[in-house]
């Protein structure tokens, strides 16, 4: 998810007799569903829209941890904040994998970063939505995580191998953070009077902007058909966004909540449910950094980077120091401690 | 950098667990849940050591604090893993492969801060000159744990004084840190942690950690 609306930078899709022939040999490869490896050749439009959809979905994860990482210490219990942390960590592990995948494709970690310190990258826009009580981290494990796996089941599926191969592991993670985030909805709304009212209030908040999470209708999108063709986009938004809502009625149901939306009904005749009108023109502002916490989030980003930056350079002189230094023996690189990834508890 | 969000939330869930399972067995004895310690108890119940209710400051005083502990913990934890009670016997055994790790990562940490950068040394070296004080009363028994001690149930914490400082002069040596002179410690007139007199920071974490419960106290989450 946690990428929308992915320029690919062409006018139109081509038809194969426009195109050159090796764009038609790769479109072969394509559709015979044989994967690209980073050093497989690729059109440059195909590498560039890559880097931007898999850069845009690592930004999102990382500056997801930040509404989530709000409510670790007020938890409200041992085990929950052990779950939460262990949950976040996740998403820092996901970004990784993702910062890699789109290494591969020739751009540095450090510039993406820059990129997205200044604006450049977007993430996704439900990033910019609060969380005001508990019971919003129960809100986003269920919609925002139940909408992210709804997107990242099919990119498992991708033509680009290191992104597909990504996109396997973080889905095993995501499912359970789904679960955990339903679990917190089941625990208030069994609960107390109050408890569930904080729950209703925080459906009603998510509600709109989950749905906007998919993206604008992408019927007369040219970015959409052209990353269909090439499958780095293989539902379109509006078809995962009605699995979404089908999906996700009968569990509001099940939880006593109610989905704040006058129009939504079963429709026999087509199987699904109708829903009302998304207000687009909210989901443009906010990606025009007009939501309730845009600046919030970059400003806290860009704290961390600068925060750390002594720390970088610290490590990176004492590294340089022991490469030079006559003892052999250094010591082991830095990078490998964060391999020993903790097991959510509880 | 994003290996260090990784790898002090694992530290973090770590030191989570192991208190689980430590409020989890006192909560034993007077049937009290591991929530219901951690939640419900005012500033003044709580026996932490003073060095970990110290304030994140910047990566060195983060990392200081983490050191002077895991170094204490570690000695700690292997004494307590003969003790005579086999529950907390198993329970540090558990912790002290986790806190090992731990140690060896924190002590890394001090190595390369002080011999990294002058602007990283400067920094690690105040950090510790101004927790320093907290250390004392990691070494110091008070009355209720002496007879523990003597069962050997509890670690003998002053024994562990002379070995925890050793390991700490080595690794400030490689990381060209002086290591403070002795003062005045704080705790050491049996005014501490121990004895539930705590730093002001303990009710603010308090305050934050607790609103939830508090706020709701017949609450199920």
């Amino acid at each position: 998810m946690y990428a929308q609306m992915v320029e690919t930078g062409v006018e139109r899709v081509q038809v194969v007799a426009e195109m050159a022939p090796d764009e038609r040999a790769f479109q072969a490869r394509i559709d015979a569903d044989i994967k690209i490896e980073p050093k497989d050749a690729m059109p440059d439009a195909y590498r560039r829209t890559l880097v931007r959809q898999i850069q845009q979905h690592a930004h999102s994860e990382i500056v997801g941890m930040l509404p989530e990482g709000n409510w670790i210490t007020r938890a409200p219990s041992l085990s929950r904040k052990a779950i939460l942390m262990a949950k976040v960590q996740d998403e820092a592990g996901h970004g990784l994998y993702l910062y890699c995948a789109a290494e591969t494709l020739g751009v540095s970690r450090d510039r993406m970063i820059a990129d997205l310190h200044a604006g450049k990258v977007k993430y996704s826009s439900i990033f910019n939505y609060p969380t005001l009580t508990w019971a919003d981290i129960g809100t986003i494990g269920w919609l925002v995580d139940g909408a992210a796996i709804m997107n990242q089941i099919p990119l498992c599926r991708c033509s680009y191998g290191p992104y597909a191969r990504a996109m396997i592991r973080i889905c095993k993670e995501e499912s359970f953070h789904q679960r955990q985030g339903f679990d917190i909805m089941m625990a208030l709304c069994r609960g107390s009077a109050e408890q569930k009212a904080m729950a209703q209030d925080a459906l009603n908040r998510w509600w709109w902007p989950s749905l906007m999470m998919f993206g604008p209708p992408d019927a007369q999108s040219v970015h959409s058909a052209q990353s269909a063709r090439w499958k780095i986009k293989l539902l379109s938004n509006d078809e995962l966004r009605q699995r979404f809502v089908d999906q996700t009625v009968p569990q509001a149901e099940y939880l006593g909540l109610r989905v704040p939306d006058d129009r939504l009904a079963w429709n026999e005749a087509s199987g699904h449910y109708d829903f009302g009108e998304i207000d687009w023109s909210e989901f443009h502002e906010v990606l025009k950094g007009h939501g309730p916490c845009n600046r919030d989030r970059m400003r806290m980003r860009i704290k961390a980077w600068e925060e750390g930056a002594w720390v970088r350079e610290a490590a990176a002189a004492y590294a340089e120091k022991r490469a030079n230094a006559p003892r052999p023996g250094p010591l082991p690189a830095m990078r490998g401690e964060g391999d020993r990834r903790a097991a959510p508890v509880g | 950098m994003l290996e260090e969000d990784i790898a002090s939330t694992n530290v973090g869930l770590d030191l989570l667990g192991q208190a689980r399972l430590w409020l989890a067995y006192a909560g034993e004895i007077d049937g009290r849940s591991e929530d219901r310690l951690a939640y419900f108890r005012e500033s003044g119940d709580f026996r932490n050591l003073l060095l970990v209710e110290q304030p994140n400051g910047n990566y060195a005083d983060t990392i200081a604090r983490q050191y002077l502990f895991d170094q204490w913990h570690v000695l700690v934890l292997a004494e307590l893993a003969t003790s005579k009670d086999s529950r907390i016997a198993a329970i540090a055994a558990k912790a002290l492969t986790e806190v090992r790790y731990h140690v060896e990562r924190s002590s890394r940490w001090v190595i390369r801060l002080g011999d990294g950068t002058d602007l990283s040394h400067g920094r690690m070296q105040a950090a510790t000159d101004a927790l320093w004080m907290y250390t004392g009363e990691m070494h110091i028994a008070d009355a209720s744990e002496r007879p523990l001690i003597e069962a050997g149930i509890a670690a003998d914490v002053e024994a562990l004084r002379v070995p925890w400082l050793a390991d700490v002069r080595s690794v400030f040596a490689e990381a060209t840190l002086t290591v403070p002179a002795d003062s005045w410690m704080q705790g050491a007139n049996g005014r501490g942690g121990k004895q539930g007199v705590h730093t002001e920071h303990l009710s603010h974490l308090l305050a934050e950690m607790q609103v939830l419960p508090r706020t709701y106290p017949d609450a199920r989450w």
